[in-house]
């Protein structure tokens, strides 16, 4: 860290804004994340209500994207990812020994950055989840689930004649709209969003926002984003990380509008990141 | 490497000309570019060249191989026929009027064919002509006289017409194209009267090339003109498939842990260093620990497609792993992921998506790993799969040969037709992995699939 980067991390201490709310779906508190020596996330405490979108946001490397990895676990994958602290789903505790980590995803889905369905086709794109976890007991329920999943994530009617081909034949955005069909299909109860939407054009990236706003009514929403105009548009509330450390929390309202710290200040004006 | 250096010299050049290296306003870029343009493109060109030299000379040595071997293989897979006119006399036989199994096995039908040659010429009454006379029809025309015989008794005191092969000389000079009244341009064992012999048969039309139904229905035979590949044939098979039931399950679940699932430790760096120098060890060895361990002390048989077969695993393994690993790692991991999110287990990730994505990377290392098998002598050497096969193995335990050991039995034979059988195996052989090459293509597209 040069000088300068020193200062800022110095001036983060503690978050500004309430990091709880009233009813929370998930509850993290005090998370420390380290990828070996090096530890990348500080202390951030912050829950996640029901049907409400969450953004967070932040410059790059500020640990957005490991946060919410959390929060599903999977950063287990990673041999040198180490983390602490207090993490529950409906009082819970993630990390605890009676909770399964297939449990836990099956609960907490998410969708990617980068828009990855299997090489299979688009009904068993979506019914894989609730083949492998037994949702369905027949056909028809299957059919059901996976019907029901693609009209929510609005793509049954752009392809409910060709649910047999390949779901990697699909234009970009609604390979992203498969993906959240995919992970609906699961019911969880907390959907992750790691920028749904960076690598998808401004048309596509409409209807996933419009999606969001829909699935809000139903899930718990959590969301990175690099775009501060998406933050604003589909959350409720937004958290902004720097260095590590969660700066501010507050509604979106209030942090676009009325932001209390100098570095949330200076980001959301475009004066860095 | 010129090029580079004198790049670097005029970046110098430049530099120590300027005030302030990367703040040159007056820097031309279009013509600095231009300078560089033309002798960019002569370099691209060199280079295109040299691709497409390494090429055609790659083809041209691949071209002067193939031809060769087909030219001097070609012959093998026809044999000449000789028309007699035999005369199945009870009395040459030696049979009774009314004879037993016994006695027509035991029957005199090499007096029968003896006979018929000294009636075709008449002229011929020295005891050493007579000999040489014999010698043109090849030693397995009485067994092909008795297995007519057998099959129809009634023939027995009748004058059949019949066509027998041919001595392997007397074959060769007549499939060479020869001139046959000029004896002294021909290289042959045979003798001038021989030669005079063929000549007055060849002008009479009482020799005939046909196809060599024998080189693949006979095992290996000292007679070149028995001599056949089926043995072999089936050996190879046999081995191979004991060499890919073993290998394939075994190198697949090892990539798989090593890549998926192993933790990055000591213990794995060692296994994995270990596979890589495996697949360094020449494989003369893997024959030398197959006998001492296979043979010797579990005391499987000798010269056996499953001892083989173990043994070319051995060698084979480290390749599968191998390129298994490099197949698994590529793969993307966003599906892994995108996998682990849906909250598959590390076993569902593996079995339902990366798995059926690196197949066919996995069997293009399978087929490369199999082909070396398939053309390897070394090791089989050592565990007495060189044996001299005449019966056609039957299963896993039999003695048995492979094809390239075939060949190399072949090549050290003194006898001219056994040139061309030789030749012929090596084109049995490049069939057996051009049909197996087909059959990895053929999966491989069944598996491929687009992410």
């Amino acid at each position: 860290m040069n000088d300068t980067h020193q200062d800022a991390f110095d001036k983060i201490t503690g978050t500004v804004g309430d990091v709880t709310v009233d009813n929370p779906k998930m509850r993290l508190s005090n998370v420390d994340v380290f990828y070996g020596d090096k530890q990348a996330i500080f202390d951030v405490s912050l829950d996640i209500a029901n049907n409400e979108v969450i953004a967070m946001i932040g410059p790059s490397g500020c640990g957005k994207s490991t946060f919410l990895r959390c929060l599903n676990r999977m950063n287990d994958t990673i041999p040198s990812c180490r983390v602490t602290g207090q993490m529950s789903l409906d009082g819970e505790d993630l990390y605890g020994a009676d909770l399964d980590t297939v449990l836990l995803r099956a609960r907490v889905g998410m969708v990617f950055q980068k828009p990855n369905p299997f090489a299979k086709s688009i009904y068993d794109n979506v019914a894989y989840g609730p083949r492998i976890h037994g949702l369905a007991s027949n056909r028809a329920e299957l059919d059901e689930i996976v019907i029901g999943s693609l009209q929510k994530a609005g793509l049954y009617e752009e392809v409910q004649d060709r649910l047999d081909a390949p779901g990697t034949s699909l234009s970009g955005g609604q390979q992203q709209r498969l993906c959240i069909a995919r992970t609906i299909a699961v019911s969880p109860e907390v959907i992750l969003m790691d920028e749904p939407c960076s690598a998808l054009d401004p048309i596509a990236t409409a209807k996933i926002e419009e999606l969001i706003d829909e699935l809000r009514q139903n899930y718990a929403i959590a969301i990175v984003t690099h775009s501060m105009q998406q933050a604003a548009r589909v959350s409720q509330r937004t958290a902004y990380f720097h260095l590590g450390k969660l700066v501010e929390v507050g509604t979106t309202n209030q942090i676009f509008t009325n932001p209390s710290h100098e570095l949330t200040e200076n980001y959301i004006t475009g004066r860095f990141g | 490497m010129t090029n580079t250096d004198s790049d670097s010299s005029d970046m110098n050049n430049q530099d120590s000309s300027q005030a302030l290296p990367g703040d040159s306003p007056k820097r031309d870029t279009t013509s600095l570019v231009k300078a560089t343009l033309a002798r960019r493109y002569a370099a691209e060109k060199r280079f295109k060249f040299y691709g497409i030299f390494a090429i055609a000379a790659s083809l041209a040595f691949l071209v002067v191989l193939l031809t060769s071997i087909f030219i001097k293989g070609w012959p093998a897979f026809t044999h000449t026929y000789v028309k007699l006119n035999l005369e199945l006399d009870a009395d040459t036989l030696g049979l009774s009027d009314n004879p037993t199994a016994k006695e027509l096995r035991a029957a005199n039908y090499s007096g029968v064919i003896k006979k018929t040659m000294r009636d075709r010429f008449p002229d011929v009454k020295k005891r050493k002509a007579k000999k040489e006379l014999y010698q043109l029809i090849s030693s397995s025309g009485e067994y092909r006289l008795y297995d007519m015989v057998k099959e129809n008794p009634a023939i027995i005191g009748t004058t059949i017409e019949t066509w027998l092969p041919a001595d392997d000389e007397l074959a060769a000079i007549l499939k060479s194209g020869d001139d046959l009244s000029d004896p002294d341009s021909i290289v042959t064992r045979m003798s001038d009267q021989q030669i005079g012999f063929a000549k007055t048969l060849k002008d009479a039309g009482e020799t005939q090339t046909r196809f060599n139904k024998v080189f693949f229905t006979n095992g290996d035979s000292r007679e070149p003109e028995q001599a056949g590949i089926k043995a072999a044939l089936i050996g190879s098979a046999l081995t191979l498939l004991v060499t890919f039931m073993l290998s394939f399950p075994i190198a697949v679940a090892a990539a798989i842990y090593l890549e998926e699932f192993a933790p990055q430790n000591k213990w794995t760096d060692i296994v994995e260093v270990n596979i890589n120098n495996l697949a360094a060890v020449p494989s003369i060895v893997f024959g030398l620990l197959g006998l001492a361990v296979f043979i010797n002390f579990f005391h499987l048989p000798r010269s056996a497609p499953v001892v083989g077969g173990i043994v070319l695993s051995l060698m084979t393994l480290p390749t599968i792993i191998i390129a298994s690993r490099a197949a698994l790692k590529a793969v993307p991991p966003s599906i892994r992921e995108a996998a682990r999110g849906l909250g598959a287990s590390e076993q569902q990730v593996v079995w339902h998506h990366v798995l059926p994505l690196a197949m066919p990377g996995i069997l293009t290392g399978t087929i490369i790993g199999l082909a070396q098998a398939l053309g390897e002598t070394a090791p089989l050497l050592m565990i007495g799969m060189v044996a001299f096969i005449v019966d056609i193995p039957a299963g896993f335990t039999d003695a048995a040969t492979v094809l390239p050991v075939q060949v190399f039995l072949w090549a050290d034979s003194p006898e001219r037709a056994f040139v061309e059988k030789t030749s012929a195996a090596i084109i049995v052989l490049l069939g057996f992995l051009i049909l197996m090459n087909a059959v990895a293509v053929m999966l491989r597209k069944r598996f491929e699939r687009r992410w």
